[in-house]
């Protein structure tokens, strides 16, 4: 693109978004506030992802984005065709081949290694602002360790619903030190951050501050000794590729309410059919049995 | 000082004075000097006026003197309630000196059995022995079984009277104080209260009271005590 | 009372610019003592109460605090996550107010429930069941133990937040006229389960209240102020039957009686 340096933003704030990360890696699951830049989309729509991506993205990278585990949403589409444009970079839709991931609202399905950073956007990075409206007060919290109120939460929970409800978003504890909040992952995802090999980001553009949790953390989700942190599960497979074991959409495909379940990661799903696997109704949307070559 | 004696009085002076009414200056008492010795019953005597309640109040720590010294044998040594901190004379009022006032001073919903067995719980007692004392007590007294488990806020003059009185008892004191305590009571229960004296000076408590009642007086007091209404200032 | 105070209190002074908020005040506080602190608005008994209880840091003067593990410390020579843990396991602070001291977005449960779960508490039972316990000794009904405190009486209130104070075992608690924002009826209960509490539990507690039949009532020893300043302390019943000061005298005399 003419006139816009590599990745859109100048040297100097890609260095000032390094350093922040930099500190956010030395301190697991600490928010590091960050001179959060106007970009060309609103606040709201992944701005602070995008300007992580952009802080850390080289020319030999190759880079994947998702919005609720699809590679083909509008808005997966626009951030993908935005660093395309500006970085020249090569993109993808398989999680395989990434070397960056920048995702909304879910982590892919397939594990991630130890060459892969993952780059998540955040819209409310602080776990005790439901609490705690006062910034001075929430930083005090974390800088004093002082989380039990964060058990009250879960606490009115199993009271009210005899379990804990919240299914996404859902607190952990990093490193046994920060209380962090995960970005509106489901709750599903999880386990998949805790001693994970890749290098995990979070970026909120809006709250200005960037997170980390550096490869091979201990991220645990909260809960209680007699009520278990326990993830998702359905009765149903996922229609299309048969998948027991990935986080499932239900979508709506007929004019009578007819429902069939299916993989949210698009990816994930796209390669198990292609290796073969089947489900129930494999052409329920009107998919092509083989995933097509990107 | 040789002392057996249980109580020791010397050189008492007690006078209020009335800063809200332009510093007026009540005398009420002047060198006062008595000693009761353990067993032995002193009845202060004299009329309306003379001092003989605030004498018991300064012995009580309830009055502050403001000349002489006010000694009460406790725990083998003595304490001068005229300068003695604050948490020294509570100590002393848990064990060593019972005060029976004129007034019950009633507390909402406490019931008249745990105002009597409280003294008890405050020196240690479980609460089954305190509440078995306080039970012998208000029989004694005379208070019906049906009123035990009622605050006293709702009793007449003399029942009040003989719960302030049990509670003076629950506990063996060493020093018993005592403010009219048959002004409101019968003749059962005035005799009641002349045995308890009896019984508490058997056990070597020593004792300083006001009587009013002549006949009880005669019956429990060893010694009688005269006070005057002080001179008042020319 | 035997041993070692509880509390030292030096010299504290604190002033709002230059109006005296209160003077060169000096006290102990042993364990198992209630202290009154009586005096009209402006006496300065708020500021030495937040003095104490260490939401106000003094001018002059120094407080001691007997901790369980490390001896007298002067509370604010420690660090401030440890005089933070000190105020939320060790003390309790009884709010006039009670919407203060209480989170009023969760339900009475979680509130008697979260010094608990602050210091480390993970048994979702166990945390229910001991504000079961404690909702049954501040004598409220076991079946609001879920209800949201907005939809409580003011005295259920001011009982809830005492529950929530003592869940932590303190050993020394601060009450900020205690019941000064409940209708008498209400009071003379309120009034009477801390008197318990007090006796059963062996807390300290200091008391600050303009009521001189809720210091008679509650208060071992008393302390009168006046414009900043202690004008005279002692026994209770010493203090407001034998009053020496002129202040003191005035404000006995003062009380209205039905």
């Amino acid at each position: 693109m003419d006139g816009y340096n590599f990745a859109y933003l100048d040297e100097q704030t890609k260095r000032m978004i390094r350093r922040a990360i930099l500190k956010a890696v030395a301190i697991p699951g600490y928010q590091v506030p960050f001179a959060s830049r106007e970009m060309p989309l609103p606040y709201g729509w992944g701005t602070g992802g995008i300007q992580v991506t952009a802080a850390i993205i080289g020319t030999a990278d190759v880079l994947k984005v998702i919005d609720q585990g699809a590679d083909d949403t509008t808005n997966a589409v626009s951030i993908r065709r935005f660093f395309a444009r500006t970085t020249g970079v090569a993109t993808t839709e398989r999680t395989a081949e990434a070397t960056i991931v920048q995702t909304r609202h879910r982590i892919p399905e397939r594990a991630l290694g130890a060459d892969q950073i993952i780059v998540f956007q955040v819209p409310i990075p602080e776990p005790l602002r439901w609490l705690e409206p006062r910034e001075t007060e929430t930083r005090k919290m974390h800088a004093l360790a002082e989380y039990g109120a964060m058990h009250v939460k879960l606490y009115e929970d199993v009271a009210r619903h005899g379990r804990i409800a919240t299914a996404y978003d859902y607190p952990v504890m990093v490193s046994g030190r920060y209380l962090m909040r995960p970005s509106p992952i489901p709750k599903f995802d999880n386990p998949k951050m805790d001693r994970s090999p890749a290098l995990q980001l979070f970026g909120a553009g809006r709250e200005k501050r960037i997170y980390a949790v550096p490869p091979w953390t201990a991220v645990v989700s909260l809960d209680f000794e007699d009520h278990p942190f326990e993830v998702q599960s359905w009765d149903q497979c996922c229609a299309l590729c048969g998948a027991e074991d990935s986080f499932l959409d239900e979508v709506i495909v007929d004019d009578r309410g007819g429902r069939i379940y299916v993989c949210s990661d698009s990816d994930h799903c796209g390669e198990r059919r292609a290796a073969g696997h089947v489900g129930p109704q494999p052409d329920a949307l009107g998919q092509p049995v083989e995933a097509a070559p990107r | 000082m040789t002392d057996t004696n249980a109580l020791v009085l010397a050189g008492i002076g007690k006078q209020f004075t009335l800063h809200v009414q332009g510093g007026v200056v009540l005398p009420v008492l002047s060198g006062i000097d008595l000693a009761v010795a353990p067993g032995e019953c002193v009845a202060l005597n004299g009329p309306s006026g003379a001092g003989k309640s605030s004498l018991l109040r300064l012995v009580y720590g309830n009055y502050r003197a403001q000349a002489g010294s006010i000694r009460v044998g406790h725990r083998g040594g003595w304490v001068d309630v005229a300068t003695a901190s604050a948490q020294t004379i509570l100590e002393l009022r848990r064990h060593t000196l019972g005060y029976v006032s004129q007034f019950l001073r009633v507390i909402p919903r406490v019931p008249a059995i745990d105002v009597v067995a409280e003294p008890a719980r405050a020196v240690g007692q479980s609460a089954a022995e305190a509440e078995h004392r306080a039970e012998r007590l208000l029989s004694r007294l005379r208070i019906p079984e049906r009123l035990w488990s009622l605050p006293p806020a709702t009793f007449s003059g003399g029942e009040q009277q003989r719960i302030n009185l049990a509670r003076g008892f629950v506990v063996d004191f060493p020093v018993l104080l005592l403010d009219e305590p048959t002004a409101a009571l019968d003749a059962d229960n005035r005799r009641t209260v002349v045995a308890l004296i009896g019984e508490a000076k058997a056990r070597g408590a020593a004792v300083l009271g006001i009587f009013h009642d002549g006949e009880v007086r005669d019956a429990v007091a060893d010694r009688v005590f005269a006070m005057r209404p002080p001179a008042l200032a020319a | 009372m035997t041993g070692q105070p509880l509390l030292r209190v030096a010299g504290v002074t604190r002033r709002y610019g230059t109006r005296i908020g209160c003077r060169d005040v000096t006290f102990d506080l042993w364990p198992g003592e209630v202290l009154g602190i009586v005096g009209e608005s402006g006496s300065g008994k708020t500021t030495l109460l937040k003095c104490l209880s260490a939401q106000l840091e003094p001018d002059a003067g120094r407080i001691v605090y007997a901790t369980r593990d490390d001896g007298p410390q002067d509370i604010f020579a420690l660090s401030e996550p440890r005089r933070r843990l000190l105020a939320r396991t060790d003390w309790g602070i009884v709010h006039q107010h009670p919407v203060e001291g209480l989170r009023m977005k969760v339900s009475a449960g979680a509130n008697v429930g979260e010094r608990l779960m602050a210091v480390g508490a993970r048994h979702y039972g166990q945390i229910r069941t001991s504000a079961l316990d404690w909702l049954g000794r501040v004598e409220i009904p076991r079946d609001r133990i879920d209800d949201m405190p907005r939809t409580f009486s003011g005295g259920m209130l001011q009982r809830l937040q005492i529950a929530r104070n003592l869940v932590s075992q303190p050993r020394l608690v601060f009450m900020d006229e205690p019941t000064g924002s409940l209708d008498v009826s209400v009071q003379a209960r309120l009034l009477d389960l801390l008197r318990g509490l007090v006796a059963d539990l062996g807390l300290s507690v200091v008391v600050v209240t303009h009521d001189l039949a809720v210091a008679r009532l509650l208060a071992h020893r008393l302390m009168v102020m006046r414009a900043g300043s202690v004008v005279e302390e002692g026994l209770t019943d010493q203090v407001l039957d034998d009053p020496q000061h002129p202040y003191t005298q005035l404000l006995v005399a003062s009380i209205l009686h039905p």
